[in-house]
Parts: structure tokens; sequence; C-alpha cells
């Protein structure tokens, strides 16, 4: 296997992933953890968690997609790219992703481009958990179908 | 020919209910289902209006003609990350 994606019900390890993206030709991995960010609503509750729901048939299908079309764009060596479903709690990562490469900038680039692509067209959804039982589901990017 | 709805996220909980079926007379389209749906839950049109179509997975036009047994999914705005 030459990239792992995957959407996960488990706790996702940053050591794995970097392990994974190990590859004796690179000159640099780059890591990027996406972590529940502790918050207060309007109302002075704090944030617990952030429950996430997926429609994996197709989010996986898409993440399959940005990986290829990151390999179109830089030298990518090893790909990890993973996503939560369920309740992360403050501080957990609900987003991994691990890109090595021969030089650095490109691991950079591909790092970013891929957070980037994977929020705002991933068939994924979180909804905020608040400290007195209250939910409130995040405002979206609306999708704008490319025509085929 | 029958057709496979899936709901998701705010629109699932809207509508309080993840997966419904429809049977629809041949030629119909994407747009054919999601008038069925607003009828049979009015109250979802404003996430209606906001959500993307995916046939089969894969995001599609409202004109597309369906087939039977296809699955159509209505994808509110993504906030994954």
């Amino acid at each position: 296997m030459i990239d792992w994606i995957e959407l996960s019900p488990s706790p996702l390890s940053a050591a794995t992933a970097v392990d994974f993206a190990t590859d004796p030709s690179a000159g640099g991995i780059d890591l990027f953890l996406g972590t529940t960010r502790g918050e207060k609503n309007t109302a002075g509750k704090d944030l617990i968690a952030l429950d996430y729901e997926a429609y994996p048939e197709m989010a996986v299908g898409q993440m399959r997609d940005l990986a290829v079309r990151a390999r179109d764009q830089w030298p990518i060596l090893k790909l990890v790219l993973l996503h939560r479903t369920g309740r992360v709690g403050v501080g957990e990562p609900s987003v991994v992703i691990a890109v090595s490469t021969a030089h650095r900038a490109a691991s950079f680039e591909a790092c970013r481009w891929l957070i980037d692509k994977l929020k705002t067209e991933v068939a994924v959804w979180k909804k905020e958990v608040w400290a007195d039982g209250s939910t409130s589901w995040v405002d979206g990017h609306e999708i704008e179908p490319r025509q085929p | 020919m029958r057709v496979t709805v899936k709901l998701f996220a705010m629109l699932r909980e809207k509508a309080g209910v993840s997966t419904l079926s429809f049977d629809l007379p041949e030629n119909s389209t994407v747009d054919t289902v999601l008038q069925r749906l607003l009828e049979a839950h009015p109250d979802i049109s404003q996430l209606l209006a906001k959500a993307a179509c995916a046939l089969n997975q894969a995001y599609s036009p409202r004109s597309t003609v369906l087939q039977d047994g296809d699955e159509l999914a209505l994808i509110p705005p993504v906030s994954g990350g």
C-alpha cells in the first residue's frame, strides 16, 4: 500500500502515521494534526467535544482522490490521510496528515493543500457538544460540484 | 423503479430520518426526488437548497436521469477537519 487513507472511529496516532511516512529517500516529513479546540459558546458554556459524522462510502473515495491529486502536483514518497468519526474530545486529533518528500518545500505544500481540500470537499460533518448537553452543527462549506 | 435517498448531518436531524426510498416512474431525475422529498418533509426546504446531490457517491447535477437501484445522497455544506 503506497498511501494510508482511512476514516476511523478509533483515536488516531500521530506516531504511527510518521512511522508509515518514513522513507529512506525522504529529506522531510510534514505532519499535520487537526485537533478539537476548546471554546465557549455565546451562553458561556465550554465545548467538551466534536461529534463527527461521515458518508463513509463517499468520503473514503474522496480522500483517495485527494491523495491522487496531491501526487499529481508534488513528488510524494509516502502519504497518510486519516479522519476520525464519532466523538473527539478537546485536544484530541480529528485529522492526521503526514507527507514525506525528498525536499521539505513539497511536503509543507502538499500537507497544507490536503487539509484545505479535506475541509472543503469531503463528505464529513461536525457537531459541537457543549458542557450543558446542547449541540450545534458547525457551518460548513457548500459544495459546488465540478461539472462532469 | 426504486431509488434510495440518504440524508446526513443537520438535514438528517431536521427530517428525523437517515434513509428513505422512493418508487418513481422511468426517466425520473434527481430533481424529481427532491420534489418528492419536499412533499414528505416540507420543513427541510431551506437546508435542501444548500445541499449538493451525490448520485452513487459522485456529485451530480439535478437534471441527471436516475436508474433503478440508484443511491442519491443529499450533502449539506461539509465541515470536516
